[in-house]
């Protein structure tokens, strides 16, 4: 049976107006970007050379780039940040798969119930949880009273401003996109192929290794990337609860565009960044085709 | 009715002597409150093929998990070739199941679906693919063994999943409803497979369904489940020919249902408490019959004649046909009766040109002898 024409149309409307939207407010900033990272800065509005001039025609240069490579700061910042997102990223895995695991297996009224608690965070702004985390790891902060009432430590100690901070910020923040995404793969999980596992000799621990834990990849793989894609390029967590040290990414980028007002540098910085995430979406795009094809 | 190849120890369940290879005893399942399994008492031989038959929710599912020792009883014990089964989990247990999802591991192939029991059990590797390339040849898949579960059909699956049951030479094979999610044709000949198997390995089956025919052909006994108790046990002649109920009559195939009392003082005739009809039953020694009872007959026990049928014992009613559906190798009519009631009638087309060629509307006698009346108290 073939779709009658108009109601084909509007089918490809539907879902091709938000892509567009999403494409054409992705590609026109990056083109642009992508653009002023071949300009030279200069002082003026705007603060880099032209595209086009009459005098000079097309100009372009490869300088921010190479300053890249020359200058330390921006390796380390990458891979602090690569760093930072990958440890993040193991510690919600970590801690988000026994949470996942816990509410797939647990009894379908109290399911829903469970999640909503995983969401439920999400009700206030993520700046003012920020905010608060600011407040409890402070020298005064709730955090400190609890150890030194505990006797655990003299004085107060510093976790604000540490990397230390920074994980504790950025695993908070993201473990429900973790969970999630855990958790639907391992509640489609089914029952039966445990069962055949127990029946055919396999005591629990290796039913797991052997059967949820590989048709879990793809859960892990879905809510690995949508934790470190964001944490890579993270800018308020390292901000607010970061130490000088703590140079993400992020920091990196937004000093070069406000402090130093070098545009054409900050715009190489940020192409390199969507390069190194590219990677990562690659590698999801053909786990998600896997999990097609592994449950049809 | 074809009675299988099941070369059993000839039916042990009617030597006295014999030990039962599984007993169930007083075993009970609730769920929440709910008897999903109430007071099931079994025993089942070496070698049988045997069948546990009832409608869905009758508990038979949960039976068939607690054997395999995916639930825990909750009154009961189960004990498999003298052992208790009390506390043991499923990997040791001396059973391996044929799910009725297949419940084939996605993620590997077919051959290591099928080794995977012997790579648990610690077997050396060339024995491991030894038994793996025979138990494929058993299902005949030889050829795919390197094929993911995602490449094959669903009887190719469902294969798979027999002989993964059947890897560590299990003592009981457990089978949910093998059959219900195959085409007809395939069902036909996986059904002889099994057989087959069976005869071949002499593993002791049990089968789960809810289909009565498939129960039938299939099974040397077959216990009849509702609400979670047995409600009869005896093999397919006897549960077909002598069901004790008229849930059991009424589940195996089309039945006619008469109800009655007894005549004054004479039980083998009972009087048809809808039509006044005479029916001559066998008089039923021992316990006094209550009240009302019913008496079956099969459609096919009841003659059709055109003249009056004479001859002691013989049922008599009289009606005209109202419905014939003709079936090639037999034909199905219903007949209403002079007094209203609705008897269903199937005979055989023994001759091409039928000498009986009835036509709608036509009056007709219908009869059957004494014994073929099955008296039903419950």
């Amino acid at each position: 049976m073939t779709t009658a024409r108009p109601e084909r149309l509007w089918r490809r409307t539907v879902a091709g107006v938000p892509y567009l939207w999403l494409l054409v407010f992705f590609l026109a900033p990056f083109a642009i970007v992508l653009r002023i990272s071949f300009a030279d800065p200069l002082i003026g509005q705007p603060p880099f050379t032209p595209f086009y001039d009459e005098a000079q025609g097309i100009q372009l240069t490869a300088d921010n780039y190479r300053f890249l490579t020359e200058d330390d700061l921006y390796w380390v910042s990458y891979l602090k940040s690569v760093r930072i997102a990958a440890v993040a990223t193991l510690l919600c895995l970590l801690i988000g798969y026994p949470m996942a695991y816990g509410i797939a297996r647990a009894r379908a009224v109290w399911r829903n119930v469970l999640l909503l608690l995983v969401i439920l965070p999400f009700w206030t702004s993520f700046l003012l949880r920020v905010y608060a985390w600011m407040g409890m790891l402070s020298g005064q902060g709730v955090v400190n009273k609890t150890l030194l009432a505990l006797g655990l430590v003299d004085q107060p100690v510093q976790i604000l401003y540490t990397d230390l901070a920074v994980y504790l910020g950025i695993v908070y923040t993201y473990l429900p996109f973790m969970i999630l995404p855990l958790y639907a793969t391992l509640e489609r999980l089914d029952g039966d192929l445990l069962d055949a596992a127990a029946d055919l000799g396999g005591r629990p621990r290796q039913a797991f290794l052997d059967i949820t834990l590989p048709l879990s990849v793809p859960g892990v793989v879905a809510g690995s990337m949508l934790v470190f894609i964001p944490a890579l390029g993270e800018f308020v967590i390292p901000s607010l609860l970061g130490g000088l040290d703590t140079l993400m990414i992020g920091r990196t980028l937004y000093d070069e565009f406000f402090v130093n007002r070098d545009w054409p540098l900050a715009s190489a910085v940020a192409t390199v960044l969507v390069l190194i995430l590219v990677l990562p979406i690659v590698v999801f795009q053909r786990f998600s085709q896997l999990d097609r094809e592994v449950t049809r | 009715m074809s009675q299988p190849g099941g070369k059993a120890p000839a039916n042990s369940w009617e030597n006295p002597a014999a030990e039962p290879f599984i007993r169930i005893r007083n075993l009970s399942k609730t769920f929440d409150g709910f008897p999903a399994v109430d007071g099931v008492s079994l025993d089942i031989y070496q070698g049988e093929l045997f069948a546990i038959l009832g409608g869905s929710g009758c508990g038979k599912s949960t039976l068939l998990r607690l054997l395999a020792g995916f639930e825990t009883p909750t009154a009961g014990e189960v004990v498999i070739d003298g052992v208790d089964m009390a506390g043991r989990p499923p990997f040791e247990r001396p059973t391996n199941m044929m799910f009725q999802s297949y419940a084939v591991f996605p993620h590997y192939t077919v051959a290591d679906n099928v080794a995977y029991g012997l790579r648990k059990e610690g077997l050396g590797k060339a024995e491991i693919k030894d038994r793996v390339a025979e138990l494929l040849e058993l299902v005949q898949l030889q050829d795919f063994a390197r094929r993911k579960p995602r490449q094959l059909s669903g009887g190719q699956q469902q294969r798979v999943a027999l002989a993964r049951a059947l890897a560590k030479r299990p003592k009981v094979l457990l089978l949910d409803e093998p059959l219900a999610a195959l085409d007809r044709n395939l069902r036909e000949r996986t059904q002889f497979e099994l057989m087959n198997i069976q005869d071949k390995l002499g593993i002791t089956f049990i089968v789960v369904t809810h289909d009565q025919e498939e129960a039938m052909t299939l099974a040397t006994r077959i216990a009849v489940m509702d609400a979670g108790r047995l409600v009869q046990i005896g093999t397919p002649t006897e549960i077909y020919e002598y069901p004790n109920s008229r849930f059991v009559a009424d589940f195996f195939g089309a039945i006619n249902l008469f109800e009655g009392r007894v005549e004054a003082g004479d039980p083998s005739r009972i009087v048809c408490a809808e039509t006044g009809v005479l029916i001559h039953a066998e008089p039923i020694a021992g316990q006094p019959l209550p009240e009302t009872l019913f008496v079956a007959v099969r459609p096919e026990k009841i003659r059709l004649s055109r003249e009056v049928p004479a001859g002691e014992g013989m049922t008599v009613m009289h009606g005209t046909v109202e419905d014939l559906a003709y079936y090639g190798n037999h034909s199905v009519y219903r007949v209403r009766t002079d007094q209203g009631k609705l008897v269903q009638v199937s005979s055989p087309n023994a001759h091409r040109s039928a000498e009986l060629a009835l036509e709608w509307d036509e009056p007709i006698h219908l009869s059957w002898p004494r014994d073929c009346s099955v008296v039903l108290t419950e």
